[in-house]
């Protein structure tokens, strides 16, 4: 709640410090020639952007706003409003996000567990893995581009959907929905699962060589009851691990759209920062905390359901 | 001690993961400083008329130009140096916030801690890179060294929690509470007992805060909000992106960069964990 808190106030504040005015950029994109009508339209911008108020009010009056999911009005679109330029970014986002997301880190796991202390996985898993992880995103993205989309011309490689349909419910749209998915979705899948498969094959390690697990073995449990009860303990640092990733993940998609040029809020982002658009960038950046923040809670939860210890502490010592 | 130094430079020497991973390294380090040397091109000149060179095929320009007749070898060369410079000021930053946070929060515990833990928790929860993204959007005249620094003050959350938990476990052994009782000084506990067994784990935490942060600057600098002066392999890629080097089938001009990245970044995840291995006999392969 708190870090809600400060990453509003810091949403506010940021945008606020940026060079340029919008209201002296908006004048700027009409271009009006009579000085009267340059004054006249500077005060309907200030009014229409909220700046006509002291500092103070224009906090509290982003606070109020904010409740109603009112996020202001675009300046580089400029009669469109903030939130409906990202209500129609957020889909392509979720559905980017979250299939990448959860399967490289489902996928990962398993086969990182898989691979540990078996010789010849392991040793191709490990070259792998390290390099698909320390890929910079928009390189491997760029990769696929070049390579499954130019070379071998399999899959477009721009936009959402073909450029010559509008959204609707037909198969032929939701194919061409897809197939401009693909790639965006592989290049996020492919540097989560590295880095997955990686983490579980080193944690994993760590539990087989526990005292617990030496102790099944010398009871003479079959190899495979050891590992997975080592499997299911190295879950747990994974799960906190995924939590910490968020951040880069969604970096990583950002630009990742940007090479695809997918219509997601990192492509909103960049697009809100090259026009120094304060309102859109705040919202941009608002709706990636929020986003971020509810995933953090949601995987606090699910801590709390798989780590029976995690419930004893939260009884125990909420004080 | 003397002994258990060599022993583990006898583990270091035969660790495969090490020697693997440092030689990429120090081949990169080495290219990044003599690398410029060898070419008279600057990075972002337009030294070459005519139609764009391939790779290999000049002497001049051995990686090719761009579209531009840009020499892409020196652009490489240069962008390692940016590279380097990235990861060890952004590296070393975020792990000496996250050792004085960290090992503040560990080694005093209480108040202490709980204030520090929760500002790494906000700190870490907030996205960096959009954080970034905005400051640097907002600064007209950006420097390399800025950009690190950003970097590193955005990056070090995770440092000071991994730090904070080995302080945990260290200032709970026996040799400390002996040490205490003895009735030595904090500090003299501090640099006896407690750093000469931190310091295998810090460099473990920097060699992984050196390929984040360099991460962090190639995916800044592809966004174009890296410096605005010099050349990095980010910005090699933005270039390349944005004058459709894809579709012109110009892949000696995007290439190269990312490989260098991800060999450097990839190179030193192996390398930790071989240092680990070294350093942690139970890892060792049998």
């Amino acid at each position: 709640m708190l870090t809600f808190f400060i990453a509003v106030t810091i949403d506010w504040l940021i945008p606020r410090f940026m060079p340029g005015d919008p209201v002296q950029s908006m004048l700027g994109r009409v271009r009006v020639a009579h000085p009267e009508s340059v004054e006249a339209m500077r005060g309907f911008f200030t009014n229409a952007f909220g700046l006509d108020v002291p500092v103070w009010q224009q906090y509290l009056n982003f606070w109020a706003a904010l409740f109603r999911g009112d996020l202001g009005i675009s300046v580089y679109r400029f009669p469109q409003r903030v939130t409906e330029i990202l209500l129609t970014a957020v889909p392509y986002d979720v559905a980017l996000l979250v299939p990448a997301i959860l399967l490289s880190w489902w996928a990962g796991n398993k086969f990182g567990a898989y691979a540990a202390r078996r010789r010849l996985l392991d040793n191709t898993l490990l070259p792998l893995g390290y390099t698909l992880t320390a890929t910079p995103y928009m390189w491997l993205a760029i990769l696929l581009a070049w390579g499954l989309g130019i070379k071998l011309d399999l899959f477009p490689i721009a936009g959402a959907y073909a450029y010559d349909m509008a959204p609707h419910w037909s198969l032929r749209f939701i194919g061409s929905v897809l197939h401009h998915w693909f790639l965006t979705f592989a290049s996020l899948f492919l540097v989560g699962f590295g880095g997955w498969a990686i983490g579980m094959r080193n944690t994993i390690i760590y539990e087989l060589e526990a005292d617990y697990s030496h102790y099944l073995e010398a009871l003479g449990a079959p190899q495979k009851l050891v590992r997975k009860y080592a499997f299911r303990n190295a879950l747990l640092p994974q799960l906190s691990g995924l939590a910490l990733q968020l951040g880069v993940i969604v970096a990583g998609a950002l630009v990742t759209e940007v090479v695809f040029s997918y219509p997601g809020i990192g492509y909103q982002l960049l697009a809100a920062i090259q026009n120094q658009d304060y309102f859109l960038i705040q919202g941009c950046f608002l709706f990636i905390i929020m986003g971020v923040l509810m995933a953090n809670f949601i995987i606090d939860i699910v801590f709390v359901i798989v780590d029976p210890r995690t419930r004893r502490g939260m009884t125990g010592e909420t004080a | 001690m003397k002994k258990t130094k060599n022993e583990f430079l006898y583990f270091a020497f035969r660790n495969n993961k090490l020697r693997i991973g440092v030689s990429i390294v120090l081949f990169f380090l080495v290219l990044a400083i003599i690398g410029p040397f060898f070419t008279e091109n600057e990075p972002l000149d337009f030294v070459h008329r005519g139609a764009p060179v391939r790779p290999f095929t000049s002497r001049e320009y051995l990686l090719g130009t761009t579209v531009f007749g840009q020499d892409v070898y020196s652009q490489l060369v240069y962008g390692l140096r940016a590279t380097f410079i990235v990861g060890a000021v952004g590296g070393g930053l975020a792990t000496l916030i996250g050792v004085i946070v960290g090992f503040t929060a560990g080694y005093r515990g209480g108040e202490a801690d709980e204030a520090l833990n929760m500002l790494t928790n906000i700190v870490l929860v907030i996205p960096t890179l959009a954080v970034l993204l905005i400051i640097s959007a907002y600064l007209e005249v950006r420097g390399i060294l800025l950009e690190s620094v950003f970097i590193g003050c955005a990056a070090w959350p995770w440092a000071a929690r991994a730090i904070r938990a080995q302080t945990f476990s260290l200032r709970s052994r026996d040799s400390v509470d002996l040490a205490k009782l003895s009735g030595k000084s904090s500090a003299k506990i501090i640099f006896t007992e407690i750093a000469p067994n931190m310091m295998s784990y810090l460099l473990l935490v920097f060699i992984l805060q050196f390929g984040g942060a360099t991460l962090n600057a190639a995916t800044l600098d592809f966004i174009g909000v890296g410096p605005t002066e010099g050349i990095s392999l980010g910005l090699m890629m933005n270039h390349a992106v944005s004058h459709s080097a894809l579709l012109l089938d110009f892949w000696w001009w995007f290439i190269p960069p990312g490989l260098a990245i991800t060999a450097i970044v990839g190179a030193l995840y192996v390398t930790n964990v071989g240092l680990d291995e070294v350093f942690n006999p139970k890892l060792r392969e049998m």
